[in-house]
């Protein structure tokens, strides 16, 4: 179904209570994901039981989670019209993976404190612009206390300096040391250049944020660890950063140094690229969620290809939110996420990995805080403060 | 400070006419809950600032509110009133300065987590109020023009691909006088139906000469304000403690002068050329947003009946911090970006056009400037249709009415 603007839609779309809307949303993505990708319908399948069908130990598993850069609407990505900006995720993901059509975001539309969020299972209140840890414990701080992972097997890459805290939260419960290293590559790269070079490119600033950068504080990684941790030189880093086209492309490389080097168990990527969209310039955006698209496949080439991930790793992709409808007076269509309406809250989400049924749809509501309770379950952990739930149909 | 607490001389610092509005008004005040009066009182506080249709509006939804009795205005604002607000906010100076209370009530609906709460009870007041005050139908059908894709030879990609469902699209139009025919069109119609602000040209680059009875704005026209701000922006934000939520409120308070636009003139319209700047979003560095948004907003608030809004390059991506502080030299231009982002312009002015009353009656005409590609939305015109005839501009002027 196109979702072209028209007086008669938007009236019928008035009349939708939200919980309506997001269904019929959910069931737009899983109609065109079923034609489009002829993938199954899985309300009716048994759970995958990742443990029995692949015979991988819990203690083997790795998980990469990539938040798809910032926001993107159906009709840019999963709608007929939009299908010509992620064919990698369409032609070489999908058929792979258990793809869920509704995931909502019932928190604040802002993406640092969305992604910590994400990160806790836990609605976080935290202001979005402020360099503040999130509240609850994250992810990285349950999986390397219960489990005794050292720090070098959890780790966030992020792309502005707004998120340097995100690695470990302020609960009591958990004190200081066991949250992830943080890299920031847009801050690492500014650092190695001392602001000097033609490196502007891969320093682009967050758009809903242009003209703040806090300070930074927190377990970050500082640019003399280059060659001692990552064993990478910073002229070599600086090398390859020219040939590099946009911020989430930096990260990207930073994220492949990463897994060869310690081949962390827990990975966190958080793309940002789309969100130029703040900018109000339709082809940035656009071109930002091809990017997106085609890097989200080639992190999952380099999962399948170095032997510490092949055969064991499950990647998860989803966006931290949308963005405005074009239907809402309030806004202004695709530029923000301030409106708080479905289109803007209602995502999507993509598992892949052993032990997952590939090819599989689910149109069953889920909260975009399902995912720490889930990893734990896939990973060995319990998230005893997420408020999430574990999706069960990939465990 | 409640409500029901409010003085008259709390309204002292007020413009002349807001003032009086707001005395006029003061017992309809004191009847509303908090969580919903300073909304009011943000656009109450504008008034002298404000276009007719606007004034006309806002005077409406304040009569409106002031006949309600006791048990109407409980229906009315019973979701406002399960709205929980903060001892903070309450604390708040929200007469003098309303817009910086509806900020922080933002930040705190989303962080309690009423924001879906809150949106529901908007939406609903904005239902009754529609159906209470009847919109004001246009004194002729409303003409929307979007201009866009100059300096670009041949397109990437398919134009108009969201507006073509909904009119004709012309493959052969004879480019020659294409801009002149349209202006003369925007001029024909300000003679017709003169009226303040009835009848506007937007442009990203420079804008023509004066054509009277037409508001003019143009991005290029705008160059030394947006200058003045982008200084402003750069020397704020290198002061310690300076975020963005700061940036914001400070933004929103600049008045045209501290701008460096001269005192005098038009104050209505240096006001609403201020905050395209101040409170748009990309609208100080690419000429795309700009227009995108001068016509978003110049539909919002002045509804006019004309609008031609002519898209131009914008200046090619870069880091924000350079973006911010231009530098002498030439700026590179990236026209075909510019024509992803005017098509995708033009078909917000659509839609931001047919929310106004009469859409019914509405008419849209988008060229590719220079070039054969045109799309014309009107009642006279079949929808989805297609036309390899050759034409000229006017040609598809004469068949849209």
């Amino acid at each position: 179904m196109s979702r072209v603007f028209s007086t008669q839609m938007a009236k019928e779309r008035a009349q939708l209570v939200p919980r309506e809307l997001a269904r019929q949303l959910a069931w737009t993505r899983r109609e065109f994901i079923r034609s489009a990708a002829g993938v199954a319908l899985g309300a009716t399948l048994h759970p995958s039981r990742v443990l029995a069908r692949t015979g991988i130990p819990i203690a083997r598993r790795k998980v990469v989670v990539i938040t798809f850069g910032g926001g993107a609407r159906d009709q840019e990505t999963f709608a007929p019209e939009g299908q010509e900006n992620i064919p990698h995720l369409m032609r070489e993901l999908i058929p792979q993976s258990a793809f869920f059509t509704q995931v909502s975001n019932r928190g604040i539309l802002g993406h640092y404190v969305a992604t910590a969020s994400l990160a806790t299972g836990v609605y976080e209140t935290i202001n979005n612009f402020a360099s503040l840890p999130p509240e609850s414990p994250t992810v990285f701080e349950y999986f390397r206390k219960e489990l005794k992972r050292p720090a070098s097997d959890a780790w966030v890459v992020a792309p502005s300096n707004g998120f340097n805290r995100i690695g470990e939260s302020s609960h009591r419960s958990f004190g200081p040391g066991w949250g992830a290293h943080v890299i920031l590559p847009k801050y690492l790269l500014s650092a190695a250049t001392s602001g000097q070079g033609d490196y502007g490119h891969l320093l682009r600033d967050s758009y809903e944020t242009p003209l703040y950068a806090p300070e930074l504080s927190g377990n970050i990684f500082e640019v003399e660890q280059f060659e001692t941790i990552l064993k990478l030189s910073v002229a070599d880093f600086k090398a390859h950063a020219r040939t590099l086209s946009s911020p989430d492309e930096l990260s990207v490389y930073i994220v492949r140094q990463l897994m060869r080097q310690f081949a962390p168990s827990l990975l966190w990527v958080t793309l940002h690229d789309i969100d130029i969209a703040h900018a109000g310039a339709y082809s940035l955006y656009i071109e930002g969620i091809r990017r997106t698209d085609r890097l989200s496949a080639e992190l999952w080439k380099t999962i399948e290809s170095e032997p510490e991930y092949a055969g064991k790793t499950t990647l998860f992709i989803l966006p931290d939110f949308g963005r405005d409808s074009d239907e809402d007076a309030g806004g202004n269509g695709f530029q923000h996420h301030r409106t708080g309406d479905v289109i803007s809250r209602t995502t999507w989400m993509m598992a892949l990995g052993p032990g997952i049924r590939p090819g599989v749809v689910y149109d069953r509501p889920v909260d975009s805080i399902d995912l720490v309770p889930t990893l734990g379950s896939m990973m060995g952990f319990t998230a005893s403060l997420s408020m999430g739930k574990p999706i069960t149909e990939i465990l | 400070m409640r409500p029901e607490e409010l003085k008259p001389e709390q309204f002292s610092g007020y413009p002349p006419e807001a003032r009086r509005l707001a005395l006029d008004y003061l017992e309809t005040f004191r009847r509303l809950p908090l969580s919903f009066l300073p909304n009011l009182l943000r656009e109450v506080i504008a008034f002298d600032f404000k276009f007719p249709v606007e004034r006309r509006l806002l005077e409406r939804e304040l009569g409106n509110l002031r006949s309600l009795s006791q048990q109407d205005l409980r229906v009315w604002f019973r979701e406002f009133t399960e709205i929980k607000l903060s001892e903070s906010l309450e604390k708040l100076n929200w007469v003098t300065s309303p817009a910086q209370f509806v900020e922080q009530l933002s930040a705190h609906l989303w962080a309690s987590h009423q924001m879906d709460a809150f949106r529901h009870a908007a939406l609903g007041y904005a239902d009754k109020l529609h159906a209470a005050v009847t919109p004001e139908p246009p004194a002729s059908p409303r003409f929307g023009i979007a201009v866009i894709g100059q300096g670009v030879d041949v397109a990437a990609e398919t134009l108009f691909r969201r507006l073509r469902p909904y009119g004709a699209y012309f493959s052969a139009v004879n480019p020659e006088s294409g801009l002149q025919h349209l202006l003369e069109a925007v001029a024909a119609r300000a003679n017709s139906n003169p009226a303040p602000y009835a009848h506007w040209y937007i442009d990203g680059g420079e804008q023509p000469p004066h054509t009277s009875g037409v508001t003019c704005v143009s991005y290029g026209a705008m160059e030394p304000v947006r200058a003045a701000l982008l200084g402003r922006i750069r020397a704020e934000t290198q002061k310690r403690g300076m975020g963005p939520e700061a940036l914001r409120t400070l933004m929103a308070q600049l008045r045209p002068v501290d701008l460096g636009m001269v005192n005098g003139g038009d104050a209505v319209l240096n006001r609403f050329q201020i905050k395209l700047l101040t409170e748009g979003s990309g609208t100080q560095i690419f000429s795309t947003s700009f227009v995108q948004w001068a016509a978003r907003e110049a539909l919002r608030r002045a509804q006019p009946l004309t609008l031609l809004a002519r898209f131009a390059p914008r200046q090619r991506q870069k880091p924000m911090n350079e973006l911010l502080s231009p530098s002498p030299e030439q700026v590179e231009m990236d026209p075909a970006g510019a024509l992803v982002d005017a098509d995708m312009g033009a078909y917000y002015n659509w839609i931001n056009q047919q929310r106004l009353p009469g859409s019914e009656k509405s008419l849209f005409l988008a060229w590719f400037e220079n070039h054969k590609e045109a799309v014309a939305i009107s009642p006279t015109l079949p929808r989805g249709t297609f036309s390899t005839e050759p034409i000229d501009l006017r040609g598809i002027l004469s068949w849209m009415t």
